[in-house]
């Protein structure tokens, strides 16, 4: 596991080069019921790298983030995830895919009749891997989102906050490449928030390619203060690459 | 054996497939009722088969193959009307063999409903010819006009003409009994892709939330395939016992009944019923199997 690595100072689970593009965009555009939600959007999004997505509420970071797991195809110009064309992966290579990608939704989903640790253990055991973590590994995950005492609650049970960290332990527990988290800081106060986005700083301090939605530009000050971290924004249907200003 | 080995597989294999579905408390007690009430009926569908099949090849054994002829006759004219009878018999086709019954046989024949002590001699007793048959039996219109020419005191008794009848209603009563089974199997298996069905579309939340943390649609197929294919097999043994046990405590038919013959199984006939159960479950396995992957794909 990623933390149990962490304390002997390697990271396990990193098969991308450095510079490698995890999710390259063409042209990419979707459009639903004849509308353009987002359209002709180009984007290397770089191994390694920390990118903040922003655009008012409508603006479709969360189609944007769906584009890059495949959980919607675009309409036009292609999305490569690991250098794979989205439109020739069978739903298996889809699954294989998503093994490498964590994905905190902004409605976490949980299996409601699992406790909050059979959850976190899920990904390990549809993969069939539940054998390759520890007790140990996953009680220091689980401390790691400050959940340890509630770790046999069941998910209706929790707070937004704590759905929202056992969202996030929940998709780094494979140890995947990249995290995509989608309003993270968006149903918790503000100490709530920058704990959760000090959890991901940590984490791409580890290595792992990160790509946080969120409309909270201070939240985006604070973490641009610790690493360097690129901004992405939807204005108009179109992505505008960092550089523009905040 | 491959088939058997992934099947073996989908149901000792990963509990925790079975735990990601929530348990269904309504939909799968319906599932096993159903199964145990279609594997009670298909015992007594398969008990009614193999009785009612029991019944035409008795019948058929003990009662084809021989006719008689009856011969009427002044005492003068009998000899002769023997002759030419058997005379036409030996000419023709579909006939082994044909003789005149001794009057000890006649005597023995008539005895349960006369007595004893009939007097023979004085009687005008008619004469019989028993004729053994051979391959499917001589043409019964075509031998009777010829014998009506020949002699015109003989009389044809054919037993199968009574007797076809009730062998016919036996083999229909028989393929109906097969029939019915297949049916059951048909039903069955509807209500086995039925109850999958919705059984994923009710777990359509799960579904998704498998798929995004990257389970793969087999495993998911599979959490339900081991769910309904032990409800099945369960239902199916209890259905199955119950129904055998009914059967076994069935009244025999009694010796002068045998005519009706035991609703029973007999000898290696008890082995049928008991692969209803796995039968069930190897159904079951597949029908569930399929439905589960069409769900998948039209969810998505
Ligand atoms: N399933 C949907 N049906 C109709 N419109 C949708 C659907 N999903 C998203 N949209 C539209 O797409 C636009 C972008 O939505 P979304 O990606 O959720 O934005 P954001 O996450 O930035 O708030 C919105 O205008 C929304 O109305
Ligand atoms: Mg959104």
């Amino acid at each position: 596991m990623f933390l149990y690595d962490a304390r002997k100072g390697g990271v396990r689970g990193i098969r991308q080069k450095a510079g490698q593009s995890l999710i390259k965009l063409k042209n990419a555009g979707f459009t639903y019921g004849g509308r353009d939600i987002l359209s002709e959007m180009n984007l290397h999004l770089q191994a390694g790298s920390f990118h903040f997505l922003t655009g008012p509420s409508g603006s479709g970071k969360t189609t944007f983030l769906n584009l890059c797991y495949q959980a919607l195809m675009p309409t036009t110009g292609t999305v490569q995830i690991f250098e794979q064309d989205v439109r020739v992966m069978t739903r298996d290579d889809i699954a294989k895919m998503r093994r490498r990608i964590g994905v905190v939704h902004q409605n976490c989903q949980f299996l409601d009749h699992l406790s909050v640790r059979d959850n976190l253990m899920l990904p390990l055991v549809v993969s069939g891997r539940k054998d390759e973590i520890e007790q140990s590994s996953l009680g220091d995950l689980l401390s790691w989102v400050g959940l340890t005492d509630r770790s046999n609650a069941l998910p209706p049970e929790l707070s937004g906050g704590e759905r929202q960290r056992a969202a996030l332990a929940r998709a780094v527990i494979m140890s995947p490449d990249l995290i995509l988290a989608d309003e993270p800081t968006g149903n918790v106060d503000w100490e709530m928030g920058q704990r959760l986005m000090a959890l991901l700083v940590e984490l791409n301090k580890m290595g792992k390619t990160i790509l946080v939605a969120t409309h909270d530009l201070n939240l985006i000050r604070k973490v641009k203060s610790e690493l360097s971290a690129r901004t992405l924004r939807i204005s108009n249907t179109k992505l505008q690459l960092p550089g523009a200003n905040l | 054996m491959e088939v058997g080995h992934f099947i073996l597989g989908t149901l000792s294999g990963d509990r925790n497939a079975d735990r990601v579905v929530p348990p269904t408390g309504f939909t799968a007690r319906l599932t096993t009722l159903t199964a145990a009430a279609m594997a009670f009926l298909t015992v007594f569908a398969l008990a009614l088969s193999l009785a009612t099949g029991r019944l035409a090849a008795n019948w058929n054994a003990e009662l084809a193959g021989t006719s008689t002829i009856r011969i009427s006759a002044p005492e003068g004219q009998m000899a002769a009307q023997s002759e030419a009878v058997l005379e036409v018999l030996r000419t023709t086709p579909g006939i082994a063999s044909a003789r005149v019954m001794s009057e000890a046989e006649q005597r023995k024949l008539l005895e349960p409903w006369f007595g004893p002590d009939l007097p023979f001699d004085t009687l005008p007793v008619p004469r019989l010819i028993e004729v053994l048959e051979k391959g499917r039996g001589p043409n019964s219109a075509g031998l009777k006009l010829r014998l009506s020419a020949e002699a015109p005191g003989a009389v044809l008794d054919d037993h199968t003409r009574w007797r076809r009848p009730l062998v016919d209603a036996a083999m229909r009563l028989r393929i109906l009994g097969a029939v019915s089974i297949l049916l059951m199997v048909g039903s069955t298996a509807a209500m086995i892709t039925l109850a999958a069905q919705s059984a994923l579309a009710a777990n359509g939340q799960v579904i998704e939330v498998l798929r995004l943390i990257g389970a793969r649609d087999v495993y998911i197929v599979r959490a339900f395939v081991r769910r309904f294919t032990l409800r099945v097999l369960f239902g199916a043994c209890v259905g199955t016992t119950l129904a055998m046990i009914w059967v076994f405590f069935m009244p025999d038919a009694a010796e002068e009944g045998a005519f009706l013959t035991g609703l029973g199984f007999q000898g290696w006939h008890w082995i049928l019923p008991v692969l209803i159960p796995p039968l069930a479950a190897f159904l079951a396995f597949w029908a569930t199997r399929w439905a589960a992957f069409y769900t998948l794909l039209r969810l998505s």
